[in-house]
């Protein structure tokens, strides 16, 4: 075989940072809500290529899981739910070109900054791996995220639980005993049915998986939950089970888990290793994996939750796609 | 770039190349329900070609069987939901989706209980 | 140039988009989108800071940015869901408060810009 270099792989970062932003402006400028909403589930995904071109492949797993899928479900369910209320006039053809050259001067500025960012660059690098071998971790993301920087995990996972809150919050008062409704499309296609039978326990495997490799691979608590909380979607959209009331005593429990035994892992090395959230070192990696297995579960628990939406009493979502108002009692 | 490199970009490009017919079936053809056929078929085939291509670059076994495992799973996905978006246009255009979409289990079962002449499909 | 600063003012870029579409667009969830754009350019000049210094380094990517970037994710995740929810049930007490003679068809009507006089008084007896 004649000795054929291989192509520099940046001729490929050109096409796809200018298709991230083509896409962008075109999902800016579109007329359709649910047109926008789909061109930004792709976008989500072309910004997870980029990523993994950018070599943080945990944060790529994230981006697609959470930015491309789990959110383009959320926004789907909003555009189903809210249909298009204009609710904002075109401002005149001269303002809306000054606000067109604010963003290009805004976004002129940012460019400016990258581009003048300091060389030699600064780097943790060095400092993160000097302290992973202490904390028996291959990936250096899961090192920073649950050892070295784990208070803004822990007030992450409770930050999530605080929003699940909130979120049963914006149900009406007469709901709360309801069971969230924000999932209900009607009668499943059968094709939808089969999908739902047939991967969550793929998904399953899948999710755990990405949480256990990703201790020295890259995956971790996020892209698992994210994974398992999809397979949780799949089955209250097929209607082969439905999402549980808000007063219901394990979904509670579920949410909680993960912060709750972060926070009293961390108190506990208060004690035994002289600094909150310290680990001691005879224990530091089966804790870190406990702690990274409840988060999983709260994760997942918690962004199904999310999407699943407050509770809600049939008739009080419509479809503004056909004009029909969910009535009758789909309890 | 030896033997097993330009095998994967061959088979890539192919690959490649039918997304990109699919697109142009996409852009082209007058109605949704042809241009979710032509994107469905374009899609499967050019999966299946750039998971071939990309087998050389893979670790034998479980490398390549992941790689088979995701095939499948596209496969699956994609046919299920090109049912799902095919009788959805069957609904949106007003009209029942042929064969009841797609559960003929049920009303072939359905129709035979009541005794319907239409049973069979 | 490298690909982290290709990224990088393709990060800028978006910003720019998203401040446009989250000043302009049409409709609270187009402003919502803009908004998730804008976080995702920030995200992305974060991801090019991290491989500047991964290439320093020898290595694929700073790890410390990386993380900050995945709790950014689902932060701002958390925070669309909110939002997508406040939506709906705005959608919905605007409903419940539009007037019942209106037929079937068009009570979905668009009514957040044109009934804030008839939300205002009742908005006190609505949960």
């Amino acid at each position: 075989m004649p000795e054929i270099p291989l192509p520099d792989p940046r001729w490929a970062d050109l096409p796809l940072a200018f298709a991230v932003l083509g896409l962008a402006l075109w999902l800016t400028l579109t007329r359709g809500d649910r047109a926008a909403v789909i061109g930004f589930t792709g976008y989500g995904l072309l910004v997870a290529v980029a990523w993994v071109r950018l070599g943080s492949v945990d944060v790529a797993l994230t981006e697609a899981a959470l930015g491309g899928g789990l959110m383009g479900v959320l926004l789907l369910t909003a555009v189903a739910r809210l249909g298009s209320d204009i609710d904002q006039p075109r401002p005149s053809l001269p303002g809306d070109l000054l606000i067109g050259l604010l963003c290009l001067g805004v976004a002129a500025g940012l460019a400016a900054v990258v581009l003048g960012l300091p060389s030699p660059a600064p780097s943790l690098v060095a400092a993160v791996e000097d302290h992973q071998a202490a904390i028996e971790l291959g990936n250096p993301v899961a090192a920073v995220l649950i050892a070295f920087r784990a208070v803004d995990t822990l007030l992450e996972s409770v930050v999530l639980a605080l929003a699940v809150i909130v979120l049963w919050s914006f149900g009406a008062d007469r709901a709360w005993e309801a069971r969230p409704r924000a999932l209900d499309f009607g009668e499943p296609s059968p094709a939808l049915v089969l999908l739902a039978r047939l991967l969550p326990p793929v998904g399953l495997i899948v999710g755990v998986h990405l949480f256990w490799t990703g201790a020295d691979h890259p995956g971790g608590p996020f892209q698992g939950g994210a994974v398992l909380a999809a397979m949780a979607l799949l089955v209250w959209l097929a209607r082969l089970g439905r999402p549980p009331p808000v007063t219901d005593g394990f979904t509670r429990l579920g949410i909680v888990v993960g912060p709750l035994m972060f926070l009293l892992i961390g108190l506990a090395g208060v004690v035994l290793a002289g600094a909150f959230l310290g680990y001691p070192d005879a224990f530091t990696k089966p804790l870190i994996l406990l702690i990274e297995a409840a988060k999983t579960l709260s994760v997942a628990v918690a962004l199904a939750l999310l999407v699943a939406g407050p509770p809600a009493l049939s008739g009080a979502l419509s479809m503004r796609r056909t004009g029909s108002t969910e009535t009758g009692a789909k309890a | 770039m030896d033997l097993a490199d330009g095998f994967t970009a061959i088979f890539v490009s192919l690959g490649a190349f039918f997304f990109f017919a699919g697109w142009v079936g996409l852009v082209r053809f007058p109605d949704s329900l042809s241009r979710l056929h032509a994107l469905s078929k374009a899609d499967n085939l050019g999966l299946g070609l750039v998971i071939i291509g990309l087998m050389p670059q893979a670790s034998w076994p479980f490398g390549m069987l992941k790689l088979v495992a995701l095939w499948l799973l596209g496969v699956l996905i994609g046919g299920a939901t090109a049912q799902m978006l095919a009788g959805a246009i069957h609904l949106d255009d007003g009209r029942e989706p042929p064969g009841g979409n797609g559960d003929f289990a049920r009303r072939t079962s359905e129709a035979g209980r009541n005794n319907e002449p239409g049973a069979a499909h | 140039m490298t690909e982290a600063q290709i990224y990088g003012i393709c990060g800028a870029g978006l910003v720019g988009i998203g401040l446009y579409g989250a000043i302009l667009g049409r409709s609270a969830l187009r402003r919502l989108l803009a908004f998730n754009l804008m976080g995702s350019g920030v995200f992305l000049v974060f991801g090019a800071i991290a491989r500047r210094g991964g290439i320093v380094d020898g290595t694929l990517s700073d790890p410390v940015p990386q993380a900050l970037v995945i709790t950014g994710l689902v932060v701002a995740f958390a925070a669309t869901a909110l939002a997508v929810a406040l939506l709906i049930r705005l959608a919905a007490v605007d409903r419940e408060e539009a007037p019942p003679s209106a037929e079937p068809g068009s009570a979905d009507a668009p009514s957040v810009a044109t009934t804030p006089s008839a939300g205002s008084p009742s908005a006190g007896t609505s949960p």
